[in-house]
Formats: C-alpha cells, sequence, structure tokens
C-alpha cells in the first residue's frame, strides 16, 4: 500500500535522517517515532507526497490518501459544517457531513465558526474528514496532539474501523508515546551517521 | 475527478470574502486614495490631470492588485487548506485558477467599476471611458494571473509582501504600456482596437499559461 | 533513464564539474584578458573617432558587449533554471544561481556606461530611451531573481524558486522589450540613432573582441562561483576532503 525505499531528504545539503525503508500493508498500524526534531513530521509529509525527496522513492497504491498535518486545514471563518461540507465537494465523498458531525462529538458546535472552537474541537473537526472520505491510506502526523481522554479514544475507534475495512495508517507520536490499544509496528527515526 | 476543484473552491472564497466583506473594501478606498494624493501633488489644473489620468488610474489599479495579491495563497498556506488541495489529488492548475478568479470577482472587478469615478476625478477625456472600462476589464484578470504566480512564490515566506512587488512589477510592463496607449489614443481620437486585442490576447496567453507556473510555485512552496 | 538526465548526471556530477572547473578557470581568465585587452587597445587606441559623436563613441566597445551579455545571461540562465526544475539537477541550480549577480552586474554596466554616453548625446545622463529601459526593467528581473532565491531558509527551495521565476521572465522579456520599443516610438517620434544603422568594420572588429572577451569574463566568472558554492555544500563528501589535502 505504501513503499518507501532509502527515502533520504537533505536540508542545508545535510541529510535530516537516516535513510528510511517502509513496507505497510493493509491492515497495518505504523507508529513512527523518535525525539522532538528527528523528523517524523518531515518523513510523514514525504510519504504524503507534499515534499520530494533527495534521493530515494516513495510508492503508493493509487487510490485517495488522507492526511492530517500540524495545520488541520479548517478555515477559520467558515462553520465546522460548511468545512465539511468543502471537503465533501472535494474529495466527492458520499458519506453524509451530519453523521460525520455527530460521529466525533460536535453536534452542538456544528453551527459554530471554526474560529471559536477550542483545539481540541478543532481536532475532532479535522478528524471528522477521515469519516467523511474513506481513504485506504492514513497519514497522520501527531493525531492525538490537543485531545482530552475522549478524544484519543475516538481516535483509537477510527483507527480500529480503518484497520478492520483492511485500510492502513501511518502515524506520528513524540515523547509521551501513547501506543493505541491495537497491534501496532513501529518506525524509530534515526539520526544521519 | 480532476474537474470537480474548480466550482467548490471558487464558491468557498466567495463565501469566505462574503464573510471578511469589510475588509474588500480596502483595496478600493485604498485606490480611492492613491488616485485622489495626485491633484494633491501636481496642482487641480484640469489639463494636467487630463494628460496623466491614464497613468495615475492605472498605476493605481496595479498597486491595489499587488496589495491584495499578497494575501492570495497565504491563508491556505497558513491553515493547511494548501496541503489538502494537493492530497486530494485534484489538477492544482484549476484550483490556482479558480483560486485566481476568485480575487479577481472580489479585488478586480471592482476596480474596473470603480473606474468611471476614477476617470472623472482625473478629468479623463469623455471619448477614453469606456475604453478605460474595457482596458481594465481585459487587463486586471491578466495582472491577477500574473501576480498570482509571485503570490504562490513567496507564500511561504515572512516579508514576502515587499519581494512580491520587485517580482511582479516588471511583468506588468507590457500591461501598463498597452492599456496607457489604448485609453490615450481613444481620447485623441485615434484608433485603439489594435492595443485592445493585444490586451485580450495577453489575457488568454496569461489564462493558458499562469495556472501551471502557479501550481508549480505552490508545490515548490509546500516543500 | 533519459539521455538527457545521463547527460547531466555525468556533467553535472559535483566532483567532476569541480574539476572541470579548476581545469578550465585559467584558461578561461587568460582568455578573457586577453582578448579584453586587445579590444580596448583596438576601440580606444587604434579605431577613429566617430565623425558625429567624436571621441564618446568609443564608450560602445563596452557598453554594447555589456547589453547583449545582460540578455545573454537571463536567457542562459533560464535555460538552466529549466533544466534544473525539470530533471532536478543540483549542478544546473547552482549555474543558474551563479549567472545571476553576473548578469545583474553586466546589465548595472550597460546602463552605467549607457547613461554617461547619454550625456554628450543627448545632453543628460538619462532619457526615457527604449534601450535603457528596457535594460532598466531587466536589471529588476535579475534583482528579483537574487532577491526571491536568498530570501529562503533552504537554499535548494529559494533556488528552484528563483529557476521558476526566471522562466517566467524570459517568457515575458521579449514582450517587455517589445513593448518598451514601441511605447518609446508613440512617445518619441524622433529618436535619437545612437548606433548606425551600418557600423565601419574598423569600429567592428574590437566590438567582436570585447564581445568575445566578455563571454569569456561571465565563462569564467561563471565557472568560479560554481566551484566555490560545489566546495561548500559538499564540504563533507569525500572528494571535497580528498582535494584539501591533495592542494595543501
Amino acid at each position: 500500500m505504501l513503499k518507501a525505499r532509502k527515502l533520504q531528504l537533505e536540508r542545508h545539503f545535510e541529510p535530516v535522517f537516516a535513510p528510511v525503508d517502509l513496507d505497510v500493508a493493509g491492515g497495518e498500524l505504523w507508529l513512527l517515532t523518535g525525539p522532538n526534531g528527528a523528523g517524523k513530521t518531515t518523513l510523514i509529509r514525504l510519504l504524503a507526497g507534499l515534499l520530494r525527496p533527495t534521493s530515494g522513492t516513495v510508492s503508493r497504491a493509487p487510490g485517495p490518501v488522507a492526511f492530517l498535518g500540524h495545520q488541520l486545514g479548517l478555515k477559520d471563518d467558515l462553520t465546522v459544517a460548511e468545512n465539511l461540507a468543502f471537503h465533501q465537494a472535494l474529495t466527492g465523498a458520499e458519506a453524509p457531513v451530519e453523521s460525520a458531525i455527530a460521529a466525533v462529538g460536535l453536534e452542538g458546535a456544528r453551527n459554530q465558526a471554526a474560529r471559536t472552537l477550542s483545539a481540541g474541537q478543532r481536532k475532532r473537526c479535522a478528524l471528522a474528514r477521515l469519516l467523511l472520505a474513506p481513504a485506504p491510506l492514513w497519514l497522520l502526523d501527531e493525531p492525538y496532539a490537543n485531545l482530552d481522554a475522549e478524544g484519543v479514544a475516538l481516535v483509537d475507534r477510527l483507527l480500529a474501523e480503518q484497520l478492520d475495512r483492511g485500510g492502513a495508517c501511518v502515524m506520528s507520536t513524540h515523547g509521551a508515546l501513547r501506543p493505541p490499544e491495537l497491534p501496532w509496528r513501529e518506525l524509530a527515526i534515526e539520526a544521519p551517521s | 475527478m480532476t474537474g470537480r476543484v474548480f466550482l467548490p473552491l471558487l464558491r468557498r472564497d466567495l463565501l469566505l470574502a462574503y464573510r471578511r466583506r469589510s475588509e474588500l473594501l480596502l483595496p478600493l478606498v485604498f485606490l480611492m486614495v492613491v488616485v485622489s494624493l495626485f491633484p494633491l501633488g501636481v496642482g487641480p489644473g484640469l489639463q494636467v490631470l487630463s494628460r496623466i489620468a491614464v497613468g495615475v488610474i492605472w498605476i493605481a489599479a496595479l498597486l491595489a492588485t499587488v496589495l491584495s495579491l499578497d494575501g492570495l495563497f497565504r491563508g491556505d498556506f497558513e491553515d493547511g487548506s494548501l496541503e489538502q488541495l494537493v492530497i486530494s489529488g485534484h489538477s492544482l492548475p484549476l484550483a490556482a485558477l479558480a483560486r485566481v478568479a476568485g480575487h479577481w470577482l472580489v479585488a478586480g472587478l471592482p476596480i474596473v467599476l470603480l473606474s468611471p469615478l476614477l476617470a472623472l476625478w482625473m478629468n479623463l477625456g469623455e471619448g477614453g471611458w469606456s475604453v478605460l472600462v474595457i482596458s481594465l476589464a481585459l487587463g486586471t484578470p491578466t495582472l491577477s494571473l500574473l501576480g498570482g504566480i509571485g503570490a504562490a512564490l513567496t507564500v511561504s515566506l515572512h516579508r514576502g509582501g515587499q519581494l512580491l512587488s520587485l517580482l511582479v512589477f516588471p511583468l506588468y510592463v507590457p500591461i501598463l504600456i498597452l492599456a496607457a496607449s489604448a485609453v490615450t489614443a481613444a481620447t485623441d481620437g485615434l484608433p485603439y482596437n489594435g492595443q485592445l486585442g493585444l490586451l485580450a490576447a495577453a489575457l488568454v496567453a496569461a489564462l493558458s499559461l499562469a495556472p501551471w507556473a502557479i501550481a508549480a510555485a505552490l508545490r515548490l512552496s509546500l516543500e | 533513464m533519459s539521455t538527457v538526465k545521463r547527460i547531466f548526471h555525468q556533467f553535472g556530477s559535483p566532483p567532476w564539474l569541480f574539476r572541470f572547473a579548476g581545469f578550465a578557470i585559467p584558461w578561461l581568465w587568460a582568455a578573457c584578458l586577453g582578448l579584453g585587452a586587445w579590444g580596448l587597445w583596438w576601440g580606444l587606441v587604434k579605431a577613429p573617432p566617430d565623425y558625429l559623436q567624436g571621441e564618446s563613441v568609443r564608450i560602445m566597445y563596452l557598453h554594447v558587449p555589456s547589453a547583449w551579455m545582460s540578455m545573454g545571461i537571463y536567457a542562459g540562465m533560464a535555460v538552466f533554471g529549466f533544466c534544473a526544475l525539470v530533471w532536478r539537477v543540483r549542478a544546473a541550480e547552482v549555474i543558474a544561481l551563479a549567472s545571476a549577480p553576473v548578469g545583474a552586474a553586466f546589465t548595472l554596466l550597460a546602463l552605467v556606461t549607457g547613461s554617461l554616453w547619454g550625456r554628450p548625446t543627448w545632453g543628460t545622463y538619462w532619457v526615457w530611451d527604449a534601450r535603457l529601459t528596457s535594460e532598466l526593467v531587466l536589471l529588476f528581473l535579475y534583482l528579483g531573481v537574487m532577491g526571491l532565491a536568498a530570501a529562503f531558509d533552504e537554499p535548494r527551495k529559494g533556488a528552484r524558486a528563483a529557476c521558476l521565476l526566471a522562466l517566467v521572465g524570459l517568457v515575458n522579456l521579449p514582450l517587455i522589450h517589445y513593448s518598451v520599443e514601441w511605447w518609446n516610438t508613440l512617445h518619441q517620434p524622433a529618436s535619437v540613432g545612437v548606433e548606425g544603422s551600418s557600423i565601419h568594420p574598423s569600429m567592428l572588429w574590437p566590438l567582436l573582441l570585447m564581445a568575445l572577451a566578455t563571454k569569456f569574463y561571465y565563462l569564467a566568472n561563471l565557472l568560479t562561483r560554481t566551484r566555490l558554492q560545489l566546495v561548500v555544500e559538499n564540504r563533507k563528501s569525500r572528494w571535497v576532503r580528498d582535494w584539501v589535502l591533495e592542494t595543501r
């Protein structure tokens, strides 16, 4: 589903991390781990195709990819429902916006501008995008950040459903690693030699 | 799949512009302030004003366009919408075109509509009014398209705004020359169809080439 | 792998380019200085003064080659920029970026010599003549490319952005050039003919010599800059270490 070979990126003519090899199959959950500054975000963006590697290759199975970055991709001036409706129009998703809003527990904030939401609520709103358009591959950068215990359980539930469907997920988690109650594999990012 | 990006994006941009409608007036007010400074600077003599009218109005339109261009992609870049757009796999040039079209509708079209008032202020010859409006209608979309390239190149820079004007003003030279000469020819009672035709040709060329350059610049800015 | 890419990978590999530049630079400087001295002597001493403009015509031997180079280098920069963007060859990025300051310097030189030449001819240092105006816009284009490249934190990102801008500028350059010329004929019906339409051979030869000398200057300067940049960015690689040990 996702394959990386000798993946490397240089910044200021120095490699960011040691070459990465990765094979992600359907139904697998991968955690990218490493200390701050190890390049977790960089690697996720490389895998998503937002960055072009200096050397090495990434190949993704055809089909949509869902990406959740540090910037959530929400428009502050649009309401939760409008943000999701735009995403729905963009991806041509079939799932109704209302059920996605309900699934992430934002019914009460449905018509609130994203600007007025708390950090946790914004994260939930971004997570609702994952429900709208089923993508076989999820690339999530710090999905647990800013979430309360209930939110963390929500992410775990979404992940379980994704893996059940045969989908795959690669996600980064920082220091306070909280492995979900699911089988997962780890890719520790190593410093360049 | 790829054709589905234009309309949703345009609709979203217009909605966003409507939510921030007070900000829409700023470039227009800027335009009016700049033009009104000229009589104060060069004196209220109607003959002098009518001679420099075209140049003043067009240069003010150019400045107002560049002023509003700085934010063209900045919001999408900073809140992550641009990443989502690239990931979605839609045609990025088409998305860029939608974004520029939205920008022109809220920032360029008002300039065109306001131009008769400016022509009145600057005592532009009667014969030049309609040609001024047509030249702005044909020229400002080209300004938005060319400026979009500069905006996309500087979107990831903290102080992109000043650099943006250095990048795009040289590209605006032919448009300014053609438009000013068309209006001057009209006020002098000379034929002006050639200049307007060339402005239209420039618009078509920019429409077909600029979206690709903007898309490439956006991809580069995300790296 | 396409042929173009293979060629680039051979000639664009840093150690190869570095060694080639190290070999070529002395010869290029020698050619530049030799031809330049010959051309200057011919142009400033041997060639006759113009029957209309007198001695001031001798500025032409610096002005015209500079103006040629200013446009030629822009085209070259954009072509290398294109290669850098399409085939992602680092050497092409380096060459394109190293071209910009040289081209900007020639543009500035063309502007300064042009306005010095304008003083005796037009009676003022600056007129909005088509050529001077085009050169001025060209200078802005160069400054834009250099400013953009310098504004990025990550040098390669800046280089690619500058290459893209250079390419956009190249598409616009003919339009700018012709529109400015056309604008000039509109506003100045009797434009002052600075260069005669036909040029006497006694003036042509030093001009050609100077044109060649400026080309060698560009190549020598370009390769010197490229070589420096290659050492800086490959400072940790083996071949640079070997070279330092060799030359010590």
